[in-house]
């Protein structure tokens, strides 16, 4: 090691942090540092699929019930965004090794574009979500599918009625009569397009749907925050190119980001199904 | 690269070292110096170490008397809440690795610097963020849900709860932060011809460590993220109400604070295995069985946890399970005892203040590691769980264990990390002090706790009062002994003698390094080999310290 750092070249990259004998000791280093943190993130988001699959199996008709007030299109529409995301971000990387600025920029900034798609049709379905008071917890509140989209404007009521037991009479939602772990009143799978919070599933609901509501809150909503990170990451990944720092001699950080990008997306292609394709 | 000689003369007075290469707040601060950093969290911790140890003697002076004897009842559980969640997250979780770990790993390797210094400078900044805010707690009135924070109690008292779960959510990053990048450091950093079997024993503890704190901590992540979430949104998923399971947090909160245990004793273990050997004389016994015992240890943390909920309502089978797996974790404890007493047959063991404290923690850790064999079998734990016999346990191993290693890690490293020795007299009087004050203590706590005297009570029945009386009076004299140790220490940075490189004849190549080392660690490169070979070092009466013989450096 001390040899190295003796015989190191004094007009190597500037990159080269001075602890370090090689750049590619030092590309090592930070890869296998991304994947070690990777694996952390992996752990993270474990915690919400343990709890995830600890409610699904003591309460399967939550989950079937409940998902069919997801959008399966625009579900399906976020999952094909990210999945050309990481194209463009593993095309952004190659143009790095390459030396290929311009075409390095153009990537970044279509993978920037992808996310923001991306949290602009969650955005979409999390005011749906709201509209109908199909929230968390204490929150939940449903409004009942014959309420028209002008009825939008008793949103305010959730908040009202959010102290209120989920069971009050303010939803034509009907109630299950069956405990939770009720299986008679599974709703039949396969409904067109009950996507629709609005078309509302056949079938009566069965007791603390808003556990579903609530799971799916936070797995989305810590997805999204990792999403919104990435961005950022993006952005400053932009920045540097912008002087055209990257070249086959120093990618490293658009590699590391584009690593971590893979895994938010990655994360979504376990998310969709889970949550949105439930029979 | 430095500009210094390349001479193995002793450092000449007034040459640059770490502590004096600049000056200022920020080129602390901002610094990206493995060895400032590690002092600054030495100084971090020590001082929530102050903190949390004045909350235990408000604790034991509160327990007095069975009935109120300073505090109200409410306070008192604010007290005890706090005393533990300090302990554990700002001063055990990051003491060793953090503070010690830091500063020895890069000199252990004959490196420069950790991997990613800028990430350690992060983990450091990030431990001072969770520490402020674990600390803005106690100023919005503290908090009374114990340190394990159970829901449903935790998600509906109204104390500052969450603020004390988000600082230990982002003091979590910033172990999993100095985790990682000792990973990758040991990984990618180890010199040339330093195989993992020539690695000391210490870096072979940090490393199990680290992969404890990457695995784990993340799980401590999101179960602080779901308690909060529970408690400022109503999630419902820990509210029994809304149908959400208690126990889960249970589970998840175990699934990390119990290999979280491991963070805190591996590393002290690391530590036990470099002092036992160097003071005496003697190469270490069965290397590669303490190595490997460190790995199995961090295994079969992660396969534990439910022990901790054997009253909780879990299934027969899994406790029977999960009781079976707690007793496999004795089997590598016990091999790395073993190891350490062989290593002391029949070598020339030299007294120093590091090995009294190595001595001690051999003694407290044997009690507090059989203890445990009583509380993770089924039938016996029926009857001791929640009294003072699991305080009682726990602290032998956190205290007798973690802490009595650190403050030997402390001693051992103290000359390299300011060069200076300390008074080594008074080093003695106070390691033997803290050790009888801690028995006094809490060997008290297993025969209240085994006759039923409940752990966390404000009030007690008249019987315990004597024994609670003695517990305090040994808290009042452990804390005599810190106070004592903390005078010479302090005192020795300015009238110490001026260390030389390797006043203990240690072996590993952070002895090669200067006392204090210099800004990149080493002015000539060390010399690797056995780390536990003590043959080629002879002791210089002159420097007070010992030099590699000249000749024939072994190399094999």
């Amino acid at each position: 090691m001390s040899t190295a750092h003796e015989g190191r070249d004094e007009h190597a990259d500037p990159h080269l942090q001075h602890h370090f004998g090689s750049m590619a000791q030092q590309y090592d280093s930070g890869k296998f540092g991304m994947w070690l943190f990777l694996v952390t993130e992996v752990l993270l988001f474990g915690g919400l699929f343990c709890a995830y699959a600890v409610y699904r199996a003591n309460h399967p008709e939550i989950f079937a019930y409940a998902h069919q007030f997801l959008d399966k299109t625009l579900g399906g529409l976020n999952t094909l965004v990210l999945i050309v995301s990481s194209l463009t971000m593993a095309m952004a990387v190659r143009c790095a090794q390459l030396g290929q600025q311009r075409r390095l920029k153009q990537m970044l900034a279509a993978t920037l574009l992808c996310a923001c798609v991306f949290l602009g049709v969650k955005g979409v379905e999390y005011e749906h979500k709201w509209k109908h008071g199909l929230l968390w917890g204490t929150r939940y509140a449903p409004q009942g599918e014959t309420a028209a989209p002008a009825a939008a404007g008793t949103q305010v009521e959730t908040t009202a009625a959010a102290a209120a037991a989920p069971a009050d009479g303010g939803t034509t939602l009907p109630h299950a009569a069956t405990g939770p772990e009720g299986l008679a009143d599974r709703p039949q799978a396969g409904h067109g397009d009950a996507a629709h919070g609005g078309h509302g599933p056949a079938g009566p609901a069965p007791r603390n749907v808003h556990l579903f509501f609530g799971i799916y809150f936070v797995m989305t909503g810590l997805h999204g925050i990792h999403v919104l990170a990435g961005m950022i990451a993006i952005v400053w990944l932009l920045r540097r190119s912008a002087s055209g720092e990257f070249g086959p001699g120093y990618f490293a950080p658009v590699d590391f980001v584009g690593l971590y990008w893979h895994l938010v997306d990655l994360i979504w292609i376990f998310l969709f199904p889970l949550l949105y394709l439930i029979h | 690269m430095s500009t210094h000689d390349a001479t193995t003369a002793p450092p000449a007075a007034g040459e640059a070292n770490y502590l004096n290469c600049s000056h200022g707040f920020r080129s602390w601060f901002f610094t990206l110096d493995h060895k400032r950093i590690g002092v600054m969290y030495l100084a971090s911790i020590l001082s929530f170490f102050l903190l949390g140890g004045i909350l235990a003697l408000l604790i034991r002076t509160e327990l007095l008397t069975p009935t109120r004897t300073l505090m109200s009842a409410d306070d008192y559980n604010k007290v005890f809440t706090l005393h533990g969640a300090i302990m554990i997250f700002l001063f055990i979780i990051p003491g060793i690795p953090a503070a010690l770990g830091n500063f020895v790993l890069p000199l252990m390797l004959g490196a420069k610097d950790v991997a990613l210094p800028r990430l350690n400078l992060a983990s450091y900044h990030l431990y001072l963020v969770g520490a402020l805010i674990a600390v803005l707690s106690i100023v919005q009135g503290g908090v009374d849900a114990g340190w394990t924070f159970y829901a449903p109690y935790s998600t509906t008292t109204n104390t500052a709860v969450v603020t004390l779960t988000f600082g230990v959510f982002v003091l979590g990053f910033s172990s999993v932060f100095t985790g990682l990048n000792f990973i990758v450091t040991m990984h990618k950093m180890r010199p040339a011809g330093m195989g993992w079997f020539d690695m000391p024993l210490m870096l072979w503890a940090l490393y199990a460590t680290s992969i404890i704190q990457v695995l784990a901590t993340p799980i401590l992540g999101i179960t602080m993220v779901l308690l909060i979430v529970e408690r400022v949104m109503g999630i419902g998923i820990f509210d029994p109400a809304l149908g959400g399971d208690p126990v889960l947090y249970q589970h998840f909160f175990w699934f990390y604070s119990h290999p979280a245990v491991y963070i805190m004793i591996l590393p002290a273990m690391g530590i036990i295995s470099e002092v036992v050997s160097v003071f005496s004389r003697k190469h270490i016994f069965g290397y590669r069985a303490i190595a490997y015992s460190s790995i199995a240890i961090a295994a079969f943390s992660f396969l534990v946890w439910g022990h901790h909920m054997f009253t909780s309502g879990q299934s027969e089978l899994m406790n029977m399970i999960f009781s079976a797996l707690t007793f496999s974790v004795s089997i590598p404890s016990a091999v790395k005892m073993f190891n350490w007493l062989s290593t002391m047959y029949k070598g020339s063991i030299r007294f120093d203040t590091p090995m009294i404290y190595a001595l001690s923690f051999m003694f407290l850790f044997g009690i507090g590691g059989l203890t445990g064999l009583f509380l993770g079998s089924l039938a016996t734990d029926v009857h001791l769980h929640d009294t003072y016999f699991v305080v009682a346990h726990f602290h032998y191993v956190m205290f007798g264990g973690t802490v009595i290693a650190f403050l030997a890690g402390l001693h051992y490293w103290w000359p390299k990390m300011f060069g200076r020795m300390y008074d080594e007299k008074w080093g003695r009087i106070s390691a033997i002090i803290i050790s009888v004050g801690f028995n006094i203590t809490f060997f008290t706590q297993f025969v209240m706790g085994s006759q039923g005297m409940p752990r966390r009570y404000y009030a007690y029945v008249d019987k315990f009062e004597p024994y609670h009386v003695i517990s305090s009076l040994g808290s009042y004299l452990m804390a005599a002994g810190f106070f004592m140790t903390a005078w010479y220490l302090v005192k020795s940075l300015y009238r110490g003698r001026p260390a030389p490189a390797n006043p203990w004849g240690g072996g590993s190549l952070e002895w090669q390094a200067a006392s204090p080392p210099v800004m990149h660690n080493f002015t000539d490169e060390p010399v690797g080999g056995d780390p536990y070979d003590y043959s080629n070092q002879a002791y210089d009466p002159a420097l007070g310290g010992y030099v590699l013989r000249k000749t024939e450096v072994s190399d094999r």
